[in-house]
């Protein structure tokens, strides 16, 4: 007879074992719609998974297509470790983007060594902007910001409609892009001949000092707090509210500095499609990561291989690149699910010492 | 005027008419004390379904159905992860959200790599048959059959007492003999096929094809409109009235010259910014259901 009873205390095996059989799950739930997208899944996986590492150029891609997702993941991160459920960052990354290229066309004789710095602080503050007013309600007026957050997405998308339809269409072909930014607004390569810009290094450098301020400070302490145990944590004399209220506009912050640096680093001017759901995604690097600095760095990775993956199946395989948006929902969840199994384990034991104890069960409830 | 007037009721009503479907199954849900953030997906599942199934055998009815079981399998998935799990709700809505639709572009891009199919005719059972607000079918059940019931069922059965004792302390529920853990599933399950209905009612009744943005937000609107509403079922489609008149009044405005200056866009994003407002005004320090957001666990 097999049931399931409470671990006292996790073995270190449970945990990475579940996570492989999540993955395995993942890649089962997935081979279906590969198949019926008539290819062949062993095949379409090699292509997602291992072909984009196996050439120094496909490995720049991949950084580069986990760049966004680095920053919107982290910013994520930190909201939901300060227990305010950001689902906002779409929005705030888009108004980043927004936000550097107002300044972009407004000033576009800038030299680099102004444009730069300004562009992205630009970003920060576009993204904090729109993080402002659900932070505030939350605040102030109890007003649950997972729904002011989320509908303020869509509002961003016509927001950045709006001005590509309007006052920042083309000038030279008139279609809804906006002119393409002074080049003293591009983010550099970081290595030559590649595509890799500084954005990546500054969405590193963003995590490292989360990583730092998160860990090794009193203020990191205290946002950790607030996110476990609320209550506990404002008996101790902690400002829950005024923590939640700065790690929202940190975390709009963040997402803002992505869309700066998809703008600067990839496209040099604003498009209507500037964010590929990046900010939806980051909440499944965050969570996949576990809210850590380094598990954002591995999904973004993860995640950024399979786009570029996705890419080429689509176009070799003719496989919809939806997939890769597929598998990372689903290896999200899967992944919960596996994980909250683990405060359980299988008890193998005879049937009738079973019965024996259901007995004395049922006297104790007695 | 008096004409136009009557014209512009019965748009607002049709527009009206998947966010009542949608807000009544997420306030179903919620009044067990489960927030359902897959309420996106699945009205954008049961839109996508709806019309496939409508397109293949030339049978909205068959469209409808196949909506309602896509809706019912989805509340489903959200009770597994939700409910039996344990995980997370913002999370595993979310997740839940995200990966129909992503299935569905998947399986639309497929499907119709290049064109854009349409159906030869739209769902327009009953439409001819009342003259003065030429409504469809779903919309006279949405308004005169969905709420009233919902309303009656939660305020004065048995099973509205159940629902609200699982939403408001799940351990007296549990004392009561309720099994909480069922209540949710059937919730759930019953919402989700709601929300399906909502969503279909887009591509079938209304437009009579699929597009990528079809929903829009629209399930979103539907978590406010139940905030807003305190939970009861009445304020619910007085909100969804509300968005619809702000709706209409954007496209009324776009053609009016007057307006004709200020972009369509700016429009077009009234209807949310009103919701914003809102539940900023009236959704101030609201009493959320007692087990909202919590994992029933026998002790």
């Amino acid at each position: 007879m097999m049931r399931l009873v409470l671990r006292g205390s996790e073995p270190r095996w449970v945990a990475p074992v579940a996570v492989l059989v999540a993955v395995l799950a993942t890649v089962v739930l997935t081979a279906i719609p590969i198949r019926i997208a008539g290819a062949n899944p062993p095949a379409a996986f090699e292509r997602y998974l291992v072909q984009p590492l196996s050439s120094p150029q496909g490995i720049y891609e991949v950084l580069l297509s986990a760049t966004p997702l680095l920053f919107t993941g982290i910013a994520v991160a930190i909201a939901f470790r300060a227990g305010y459920w950001n689902i906002g960052a779409e929005g705030q990354f888009l108004m980043g983007a927004v936000l550097t290229t107002w300044l972009a066309l407004t000033l576009p004789d800038l030299p680099a060594v102004a444009a730069l710095p300004f562009g992205l602080v630009a970003g920060a503050v576009g993204g904090a902007g729109w993080a402002l007013l659900p932070a505030w309600l939350k605040r102030h007026g109890r007003i649950d910001e997972v729904v002011t957050t989320l509908l303020l997405n869509p509002v961003a998308l016509l927001v950045v409609q709006g001005l590509l339809n309007g006052p920042w269409r083309n000038t030279a072909s008139g279609f809804t892009d906006s002119d393409r930014f002074g080049t003293g607004y591009d983010l550099p390569e970081i290595v030559p001949g590649t595509r890799v810009h500084w954005g990546f290094a500054v969405a590193l450098l963003i995590i490292a000092l989360t990583w730092f301020v998160l860990s090794r400070t009193a203020v990191g302490l205290h946002v950790r707090a607030t996110g476990a145990a609320p209550d506990a944590a404002a008996f101790s004399g902690v400002p829950v509210d005024r923590l939640r209220f700065r790690a929202a506009l940190v975390s709009g912050g963040i997402a803002g500095l992505g869309g700066a640096s998809q703008v600067m680093g990839v496209q040099h001017q604003l498009t209507q499609g500037i964010s590929n759901n990046y900010g939806y995604t980051g909440i499944i690097v965050a969570t996949l990561g576990g809210l850590t600095a380094l598990g954002v760095v591995l999904v973004a990775g993860l995640l950024g291989d399979i786009t570029v993956g996705a890419e080429s199946v689509s176009l070799v395989l003719q496989v919809p690149t939806q997939l890769g948006d597929m598998f990372g929902a689903l290896l999200m969840l899967t992944v919960l699910s596996a994980l909250s199994w683990r405060r359980y384990r299988v008890q193998w034991r005879p049937p009738r010492r079973a019965a024996e104890d259901s007995e004395r069960e049922e006297v104790g409830h007695r | 005027m008096s004409i136009n007037l009557l014209a512009a009721l019965a748009a607002m009503l049709t527009v009206a008419t998947p966010l009542v479907w949608a807000g009544i199954g997420e306030l179903i849900v919620e009044k067990t004390g489960v927030l359902n953030l897959g309420i996106e997906g699945t009205m954008y599942a049961g839109a996508f379904t709806g019309f496939l199934v409508a397109l293949r055998t030339g049978s909205p009815w068959w469209g409808l159905l196949a909506a309602i079981l896509t809706g019912v399998v989805a509340g489903l998935a959200m009770a597994v992860l939700s409910v039996t799990l344990g995980l997370n709700q913002h999370v595993s809505g979310l997740g839940l959200t995200l990966l129909l639709i992503a299935g569905c572009e998947f399986t639309f891009r497929m499907l119709y790599a290049g064109g854009r199919p349409k159906l030869d005719d739209k769902f327009d059972a009953w439409l001819s048959d009342v003259p003065v607000l030429e409504q469809h079918w779903l919309t006279y059940v949405a308004f005169l059959v969905l709420a009233p019931g919902t309303w009656w069922v939660l305020r004065s059965t048995g099973l509205g007492y159940r629902i609200h004792a699982v939403g408001e302390n799940f351990e007296a529920a549990e004392v009561a003999g309720i099994s909480v853990n069922a209540t949710r599933y059937a919730a759930l399950a019953v919402g989700g096929a709601f929300m399906a209905i909502g969503g279909a009612f887009l591509t079938l009744a209304v437009l009579g094809s699929f597009t990528l943005n079809i929903i829009n937000g629209r399930g979103w609107v539907c978590i406010a409109l139940v905030i807003f509403a305190k939970w009861r079922v009445w304020p619910v489609v007085l909100g969804a009235l509300i968005f619809a008149v702000t709706d209409a009044l954007q496209l009324q405005l776009a053609i009016t010259t007057a307006f004709s200056d200020v972009p369509r866009e700016v429009m077009l994003a009234l209807p949310y910014v009103a919701v914003i407002t809102a539940l900023a005004v009236w959704g101030r320090k609201v009493h959320y259901p007692g087990s909202y957001l919590k994992a029933y666990r026998r002790a």
